[in-house]
């Protein structure tokens, strides 16, 4: 039999989520005894290949492209989980929320103290993903099933909810696995 | 006042109270944890924050204002009123902006141990992200109005504790915000010890310098609930 397929990614996070993921030491050997990796930085796939079990997202939505690859993970996986704080509210690139857009690339490309910008231009090149006007948590762009708190969750934290999926139990966490730092 | 003993029940188990005991009160003195946030022992009851509603002869009622009567039927963990009080909470937090990854009463702040203790993973209304203001004026104490959730304790506190009446309140519904007695905190006559501070139940209050001295795994929420300590320990499984 075909082993559960797992995806991960990172939108608007800072890595340290897949980090967390990483820290769960030994058990990592266990972890691909269990499942097969499609699309995830671990592996550097970039396109979901087929349907895939379980989607772990880590960070939020802050501009088109991340919204693209939610989409995309949406589409393609079963469960969809929202990793960490960014993912399940929005986390620290949320803190620009409080401030318009125009603001925030004026302080980043014109006023801010450490700006050179002698041609006085805010980056425009269509290569570059367009920003929202908010940084959005994933449930407010798709559905998600699952949401695992944290910055980043722990390695338990993540391991505990990942078996108890993998073998098909509810992801409820003890007390001392849910935390929002 | 009146000592004449009560007796009521919460979810059926019989409730020894004083007469002028209000239902927490009792509560808290059977082992019987009804979730709180705008409430604390010292100062007058608020009934404010609604955390705390019961059903008493199957009509709503805070517990922390309202007096224990002989006989009453009170309900407290029914699924109706925990449903309730986690929806308030989620509201408290999208109301606001609780960075909590970053803040210094992570571990020690009452709301987020409510909604640990609720089991709450993310709240289910979208976040409204408020532009709110930061005062950082005065040497010793921090006023993020990011985290306020306008319980009032702090008010009360400074009123009935610290004798100064610092804190206050302006503008009513969502735009309600915390006062200072003074153009800025600075102005005012507050200092770090103040039972104000103290009382803050969330980050909104700070002392300064003080952040992260309690590691992670030594706070006061890192191993067991809130409640826990008015609840009496659960039997082995």
């Amino acid at each position: 039999m075909a082993k559960p397929k797992v995806a991960t990614t990172s939108l608007c996070g800072c890595f340290g989520c897949h980090m967390s993921l990483l820290d769960i030491d030994d058990r990592i050997l266990k972890l691909v005894e269990l499942v097969d990796f499609d699309r995830s930085p671990i592996n550097d796939i970039k396109k979901i290949e087929g349907q895939v079990d379980i989607g772990l997202i880590e960070g939020g939505c802050c501009n088109e492209e991340n919204l693209a690859v939610l989409h995309e993970f949406r589409k393609h996986c079963k469960i969809l989980i929202s990793v960490g704080d960014c993912a399940t509210n929005g986390g620290i690139p949320a803190m620009r929320n409080m401030v318009p857009l125009g603001e925030c690339y004026e302080e980043a490309f014109l006023n801010g103290p450490t700006v050179v910008n002698p041609t006085g231009r805010i980056p425009d090149d269509p290569e570059i993903p367009l920003l929202l006007d908010k940084v959005y948590p994933c449930h407010e762009a798709v559905k998600i099933d699952y949401h695992l708190p944290g910055c980043p969750p722990s390695a338990d934290t993540l391991w505990a909810a990942l078996v108890a999926l993998l073998e098909g139990r509810e992801p409820e966490l003890p007390y001392e696995l849910l935390k929002y730092d | 006042m009146n000592t004449e003993a009560i007796t009521f029940t919460i979810d059926g188990k019989k409730i020894e109270a004083r007469r002028g005991d209000t239902i927490l009160e009792a509560a808290d003195r059977a082992g019987v944890y009804i979730p709180r946030l705008c409430w604390m022992k010292e100062l007058l009851p608020a009934g404010v924050c609604r955390v705390c509603t019961v059903r008493v002869n199957g009509r709503p009622q805070a517990a922390c204002t309202q007096p224990a009567a002989a006989g009453m039927v009170v309900e407290n963990d029914t699924e109706e009123l925990r449903q309730l009080r986690r929806d308030l909470i989620d509201m408290l937090f999208v109301e606001g902006n609780h960075f909590c990854m970053f803040c210094e009463r992570s571990g020690n702040c009452e709301l987020q141990a409510l909604a640990y203790r609720f089991g709450i993973t993310a709240p289910k209304y979208p976040f409204l992200f408020p532009r709110r203001s930061v005062d950082a004026s005065h040497p010793d104490v921090l006023a993020d109005g990011n985290r306020c959730i306008r319980c009032g304790r702090c008010v009360r506190a400074s009123r009935a504790l610290d004798g100064k009446s610092v804190f206050g309140f302006t503008g009513r519904g969502p735009q309600k915000r915390l006062a200072f007695n003074g153009p800025n905190l600075a102005a005012t006559d507050v200092a770090a010890p103040d039972h104000a501070i103290a009382a803050c139940p969330t980050g909104t209050l700070i002392v300064k310098r003080v952040g992260y001295k309690v590691p992670i795994g030594r706070r006061l929420y890192d191993h067991s609930p809130i409640g826990s300590e008015i609840e009496p320990p659960a039997p082995e499984k």
